[in-house]
């Protein structure tokens, strides 16, 4: 199937049009939210988070008997909630490390939901199937008022963003700072952790408990390596997260048997590696092309300190000396000659080499930090 | 008690052992994630080792799937060794996509084999008694008992023999280093432990209930004490307490046994943070708010140190000029005249000679910058504290 007949599908089959926009819009706004996360050094509070949900889903089942999907996301947003609290109160009322309180939280909630699971599955009057789709998610569950709902909560997080952005960013980078300014960092503190929740709450349907940290943290990381601007890193992040869940819904409508979650997942971390290694700046091929050109210029410098050396004690800056005389200490290679000579820093004759007196000049400068380098 | 209750009970409470030793480490080195991380990617080794092996138990298949769970770790450590994201993003990104593979793979290729995501994630430890092993025709007992016994027993027998070395690279890796203890070697010693037990475990308890049984006993057990045998010890009690409670539990409601068991290990941690004696919430509040009236009241006997003049110690002034509420006032006044620090005549303040005493000392450690020695000193002076 071509790109072409696929947009065309997407128009006419009401399903893969839901799908499609649910995943975009929910991409989006894990993306931008999971910027901060990111950068906040939380990147696990969303697998906590979403593992968390678990139980308050299936309270509400049990408590309301409904299966609506408001009401559980209503159920899974408190147990939510109260996880993030739980862990903060460990880690900053007793000396376990976040990194213990998350893993605990994440796996005693999760464990207490799949017993409430179970439990709801042996009642003999309930109609449980369905609740089983929040595990791993199933994007074909979704329905237009699902859309509805996520567009409405990124539209909200969009405008808390903006009105509290500046908040947000300092928060975010200096926080003593923010607070010898009289800003409120506990509510600012608590509503952008709040948001985290609801976005992660809101992917549950989608994406499920166990992979939902991957979407709030792929985009993010993957975002991270173009830029060093708050703001562009947020939008770059939604922008993954949206082709993220837009990709990962058309392969997996494309093939057999293919669950969405874990194909978009599977995009985003391709995503993350294709950022790793060609963004341009922090990208690992690029640092090391930057690495292998700072070791060539240190190498020819060497030579042209080497033979500045050599010149300093002569009158006449240009005499001519022997090749031969730089072979002590392993002061030259043919190549590095190559690059002076085409510099027009050094003129070689025969087997006789002679610094010009631009080559001088760079080679009296060569450690003055002052002068601006070429 | 059927014997098949009794060999499930004795299977979760192996599992609650094997798990707690390398858990306790874990959770002092500070890597409880990683034990979260190796229990989602080894998915797809144990997708692959069935897909080679067809058989859950089998011990290539084990070893496949641990060697996945120590992949995990060097890849997190890999990608943080870029230092393009900090170590808990490198977490957040590795497992999920190790854990996605691992799912596409078992819904393209293993549907309608007998391995669902259920099952890795729950694991169905009602039905582990029947699987049994024979040896030419002898009941060898269940093939769960005997894959984890012998993962505990290992971990037994490896503990015992590096406890010293794990116990120094743990809470003091430079020396550990210095000494000639190869870092690396432990790390992934414990590591490749980690993942064995994930993986032994999973059959029984499943994946992520694996990681509960690592942290929550561990967590527990150091709110306790700080002893690493007498930490070990602990959570291995807790743990053997919360599997078989655990059971019961279940057993009664008719559910999962791993869930019961993780509620039991998060109600044991629950018990635990709020009650434990001195690193509890509520021993911590009280001692907090204790602080909190010392530190008030050393404030307000320093006041009346710096005012000899009568009008600055009536106790009308000193409410009005030092701003406190009335009760807090009152909390204060009252602990001081117990500890004999203050004398009230005509409403007027003043320090009696302990209080003089008391505080002319604190005056010397405050300005010479050792406040942290007025908590010494508090013990020798107050007969009472806040």
């Amino acid at each position: 199937m071509d790109v072409l007949e696929y947009i065309k599908l997407i128009s006419s089959d009401y399903t893969l049009r839901t799908i499609t926009l649910g995943t975009a819009v929910l991409g989006a706004v894990t993306g931008m939210l999971g910027s901060f996360a990111v950068l906040r050094k939380q990147s696990l509070l969303g697998d906590a988070i979403s593992h968390a949900a678990l139980p308050g889903i299936a309270l509400a089942f049990l408590i309301t008997g409904s299966k609506d999907t408001n009401v559980l996301l209503i159920g899974a947003l408190i147990s939510g909630l109260l996880g993030t609290f739980w862990i903060r109160g460990i880690t900053t009322k007793t000396h376990l490390k976040s990194d213990t309180a998350l893993g605990l939280i994440l796996s005693v909630f999760f464990g207490f939901g799949m017993l409430l699971l179970t439990f709801i599955q042996k009642q003999p009057n309930a109609n449980q199937a369905g609740l089983d789709k929040y595990l791993f998610g199933q994007a074909a569950t979704l329905v237009e008022s699902d859309v509805w709902l996520m567009t409405i909560v990124t539209g909200l997080c969009l405008i808390v963003l903006l009105l509290f952005w500046k908040e947000f960013k300092i928060l975010l980078f200096d926080k003593d700072y923010a607070l010898t300014l009289g800003f409120n960092t506990k509510f600012i503190d608590i509503l952008i952790t709040s948001f985290i929740v609801l976005a992660i709450v809101l992917g549950l349907q989608t994406v499920g408990v166990v992979l939902m940290s991957a979407m709030l943290l792929a985009p993010a990381a993957a975002a991270r390596q173009w830029t060093n601007s708050l703001g562009v890193m947020v939008f770059i992040a939604a922008i993954f997260g949206a082709s993220a869940g837009v990709l990962g819904t058309a392969i997996s409508a494309t093939q057999n048997n293919l669950s969405t979650g874990p194909v978009i997942v599977l995009v985003a971390s391709v995503f993350v590696l294709f950022s790793f290694i060609f963004s341009p700046n922090r990208g690992l091929l690029f640092r090391q092309i930057r690495l292998i050109k700072n070791r060539n210029d240190l190498e020819l410098q060497k030579t042209l300190a080497f033979m500045y050396n050599i010149v300093e004690d002569h009158e006449n800056n240009s005499h001519p000396h022997a090749i031969k005389i730089l072979n002590n200490f392993q002061g030259f290679s043919k190549k590095g000659l190559r690059d002076l000579v085409e510099k027009n820093y050094v003129k070689l004759d025969g087997e006789m080499w002679s610094l010009t007196p631009e080559g001088f000049e760079t080679a009296e400068n060569l450690y003055n930090q002052n002068q601006k380098n070429d | 008690m059927t014997s098949a209750q009794f060999e499930i009970q004795l299977i979760a409470s192996l599992v609650a052992i094997a798990c707690a030793i390398p858990g306790t480490f874990l959770v002092l080195r500070k890597m409880a994630m990683i034990s979260d991380a190796i229990s989602h990617s080894i998915l797809p080794g144990i997708v692959l080792g069935f897909f080679l092996t067809q058989d859950l138990n089998s011990p290539w298949l084990i070893l496949l799937a641990a060697a996945t769970g120590v992949l995990t770790v060097v890849l997190v450590e890999k990608i943080q060794q870029t230092k393009l994201v900090k170590e808990d993003t490198a977490i957040g990104l590795v497992f999920p996509a190790l854990f996605s593979i691992g799912v596409i793979l078992i819904a393209k290729f293993a549907n309608d084999v007998h391995l669902d995501i259920d099952a890795v994630l729950l694991g169905e430890l009602a039905f582990t008694p029947f699987d049994r092993i024979y040896y030419d025709g002898m009941d060898l007992g269940p093939k769960a008992l005997l894959v984890i016994g012998v993962i505990l027993f290992v971990t037994i027998l490896l503990l015992l023999a590096f406890f010293k070395e794990l116990k120094l690279s743990t809470f003091d890796a430079g020396l550990a280093t210095s000494l000639g203890f190869s870092p690396i070697i432990l790390h992934y010693g414990l590591m490749s432990v980690a993942s064995v037990t994930t993986v032994g475990a999973f059959d029984a308890v499943g994946a992520i209930l694996v990681v509960a049984l690592m942290i929550a006993p561990a967590a527990s057990a150091y709110l306790l004490t700080t002893d690493l045998k007498k930490m070990i010890a602990l959570a291995a009690t807790f743990g053997v307490f919360s599997a078989i409670s655990g059971y019961w539990i279940a057993h009664f409601l008719d559910a999962s046994i791993a869930g019961s068991m993780t509620t039991m290990l998060g109600i044991v941690f629950l018990a635990v943070y709020l009650f434990a004696p001195s690193k509890g919430l509520i021993a911590v509040l009280y001692r907090e708010k204790q602080q909190r009236i010392e530190v008030y009241l050393i404030t307000f006997l320093l006041h009346l140190k710096n005012h000899s003049e009568e009008n600055e110690r009536h106790v009308n002034h000193l409410n009005e000029h030092i701003n406190w509420q009335k009760v807090r006032s009152k909390t204060v006044l009252n602990l001081a005249l117990k500890n004999n620090m203050i004398r009230i005549d005509n409403n007027i303040v003043s320090l009696t000679k302990k209080g003089e005493t008391f505080t002319s000392k604190a005056i010397d450690y405050i300005v010479t910058y050792e406040d942290g020695l007025i908590e010494d000193m508090k013990d020798d002076f107050f007969l009472f504290r806040g």
